[in-house]
């Protein structure tokens, strides 16, 4: 018998589906275990090999990981989302409530939502960790930079996605922080400066085109900012912040890995 | 114990929690070897979990900490205490270590190990224990939703998202263009700019603490009091109108706060010289425009000269300039709360006419 399932086991490593697949045997020894890292696309992220007290919990927290991981999370069950989901005044506060009475045990909405609290706690966490073992030093302080703008942007994520369930609780959070934005020196028509700019009489910034209006896209929260919020949250903000972790993915390998003491 | 709550009630002002915190934070930035030591944690966290069921007994207490939106705070402040406490005590063991002349602790396991299994299976762990733990939390709570958008129904207090109630907290003390713009973007920008302006080669790669006295403290001040305590403030103690309010008290609508606060130019003209300000604006915001400038061009060097003089020599003069200004920005924010508590100074520069108020 179990020679039998050791034969079936050997036909299937060997099947030429197998190995178009595996280009490797099972990672049970020092040459197959880099070649795994090698010829893995997510694995090869990694070196084949890691100095031992860099990769301890003790030393990383794993908060990079945790973050990205919650990342992905936040992709899967926002796309599900997206499925039941329409950005209009008309229907987005009734498929939210669809989604709430429908679906039986479901917790899509609550995994996406606590995951995007987690995930602002998790960058926090390892902003604090990499500053507490002086890994922006050299030659690490371009990537830290970048780190800096994946912070901001995991807070636009869940500061935009926040309007989207478009209750009470999404408008007015969201009013009081944009409100904000028609303070901004120049650009705000209630900020310092703005008065000056302007070609005669006419002022150049009013609260007709100024920079709360291009958050808002509108003088005040409309259907057009429940749909550019909903843009910049599924699309514009997740594409950005792509392309910036595989930066700062690639560069923790190219400024040499894990940091350590020198 | 109701009369514990009152006490506690009585005592909780922003006044109070801030001034006890920064005490409390720069006794422990002073004497860290000794506040790092399990003899002195494990009390602390004993009266942290007591006062915090203590806390949870209380109605209006119970029922704010336990709102959904509210418990990411809770986990927020038990992970950065733990996570504080933790990697202060390893830089303060490798403090130790240094001056012994011993192996730091990062250097204990110099070896190089294969990524698969040693890391890969660290990260499969985690990504399972956070998996469990997301899925407990929402089987544990609900994701909130209150009534329908309606532009016409303001809430009262209405609330940013928690992880803006700092900033939103600083609106107490400056205005949007300060607090919502701003400050902001200096917290992003001195963020990007610490590696450049942080001329120390210690502590890279390991974690220290005593090398680093002066970055630690100043991160941590920033971390800590300008940006938790501040959301804590913001989340638990602000009721309506943005009123304060004790942890255990009623956020009662009508609660009326007198507008005691006044300009430094009313403080001027009209306090102290009694002739009723200037129609010029320049010549009634004239003091207070000297001591903002002042406050920004004529401390640095001043600085240079004093107690940064050392800092000055490391860093070249763009850069001391760059560290002294963001060191300056972020100074001004408990300036300007002593100054409120003390003399109920509301602006010192008070431009309304061109929303220039600082």
């Amino acid at each position: 018998m179990n020679s039998k399932l050791k034969q079936i086991q050997k036909q299937i490593v060997e099947s030429q589906i197998w190995k178009s697949i595996f280009r490797h045997g099972m990672p049970d020894d020092t040459r197959t275990r880099a070649m795994v890292v090698l010829s893995n696309v997510f694995l090869h992220l990694h070196p084949v090999k890691s100095r031992e007290a860099g990769i301890r919990v003790g030393y990383t927290w794993c908060m990079g990981g945790i973050t990205f991981f919650l990342f992905l999370v936040e992709a899967v069950t926002g796309i599900l989302l997206m499925f039941y989901y329409r950005p209009t005044a008309e229907y987005a506060y009734s498929d939210i409530i669809a989604l709430r009475e429908h679906v039986p045990l479901g917790i899509m909405r609550e995994l996406h939502r606590w995951g995007a609290h987690a995930m602002v706690i998790a960058v926090w966490l390892h902003m604090f960790r990499v500053f507490m073992t002086g890994s922006y030093k050299p030659p690490r302080e371009f990537n830290w930079g970048i780190g800096v703008v994946l912070l901001v942007l995991t807070l636009l994520l869940s500061f935009t996605g926040y309007l989207l369930p478009w209750d009470q609780l999404a408008i007015w959070a969201i009013a009081v922080g944009s409100n904000m934005a028609r303070a901004t020196p120049f650009l705000g028509h209630e900020g310092p400066g703005a008065s000056l700019l302007k070609i005669g009489d006419m002022n150049l910034v009013h609260a007709g085109d100024d920079a709360r209006f291009g958050l808002l896209a509108g003088r005040m929260i409309s259907e057009a900012t429940l749909l550019r919020f909903y843009v910049l949250h599924c699309i514009f903000i997740p594409f950005v912040a792509s392309i910036l972790m595989a930066i700062h993915f690639w560069r923790v390998r190219k400024d040499g890995g894990i940091s350590g003491p020198m | 114990m109701e009369a514990l709550r009152h006490t506690i009630n009585a005592f909780a002002t922003p006044t109070t929690i801030y001034l006890s915190s920064v005490a409390l934070f720069a006794i422990a930035m002073w004497k860290m070897e000794i506040v790092v030591k399990p003899l002195v944690m494990i009390p602390v966290v004993i009266v942290t979990v007591l006062g915090t069921i203590f806390a949870l007994t209380d109605d209006h207490f119970f029922k704010l900490v336990t709102l959904p939106d509210n418990i990411p705070i809770t986990i927020m402040l038990a992970t950065v205490g733990y996570f504080t406490w933790y990697a202060l005590k390893k830089g303060v063991e490798n403090d130790k270590r240094l001056s012994e002349n011993r192996p730091l602790i990062e250097q204990e396991q110099d070896r190089r190990v294969m990524t698969w299994p040693n890391l890969v299976y660290i990260e499969f762990i985690c990504l399972i224990a956070i998996t469990v733990f997301l899925i407990f939390w929402s089987i544990g709570f609900q994701a909130p939703l209150e009534e329908p958008a309606n532009p016409t129904v303001t809430p009262n207090p209405a609330k940013a998202p928690w992880y803006f109630l700092g900033l939103q907290e600083m609106l107490v003390y400056f205005d949007p263009w300060l607090a919502g713009v701003v400050f902001p973007g200096l917290i992003v920008v001195g963020l990007m700019a610490l590696p450049y302006i942080d001329p120390n080669p210690k502590g890279n790669g390991y974690y220290s603490f005593k090398d680093r006295r002066l970055v630690i403290g100043y991160y941590l001040f920033g971390f800590l009091i300008q940006w938790v305590l501040l959301i804590v403030l913001g989340t638990f103690m602000r009721g309506p109108g943005w009123s304060f309010f004790g942890p255990f008290q009623e956020w009662d609508p009508h609660k009326v706060e007198a507008l005691t606060n006044i300009n430094l130019s009313e403080l001027l003209w009209v306090k102290l010289l009694n002739i009723g300000l200037p129609k010029n604006i320049l010549l009634r915001e004239g003091v207070g425009i000297v001591v903002v400038l002042g406050y920004l061009v004529a401390l640095p060097p001043l600085l240079a000269k004093t107690i940064f003089k050392k800092l000055y020599q490391e860093l070249s003069f763009i850069r001391f300039q760059i560290m002294c200004f963001l060191f300056l920005a972020m100074l001004s924010l408990p300036i300007k709360m002593i100054l409120r508590w003390t003399i109920n100074l509301k602006y010192i520069v008070a431009i309304p006419e061109f929303f220039f108020n600082i």
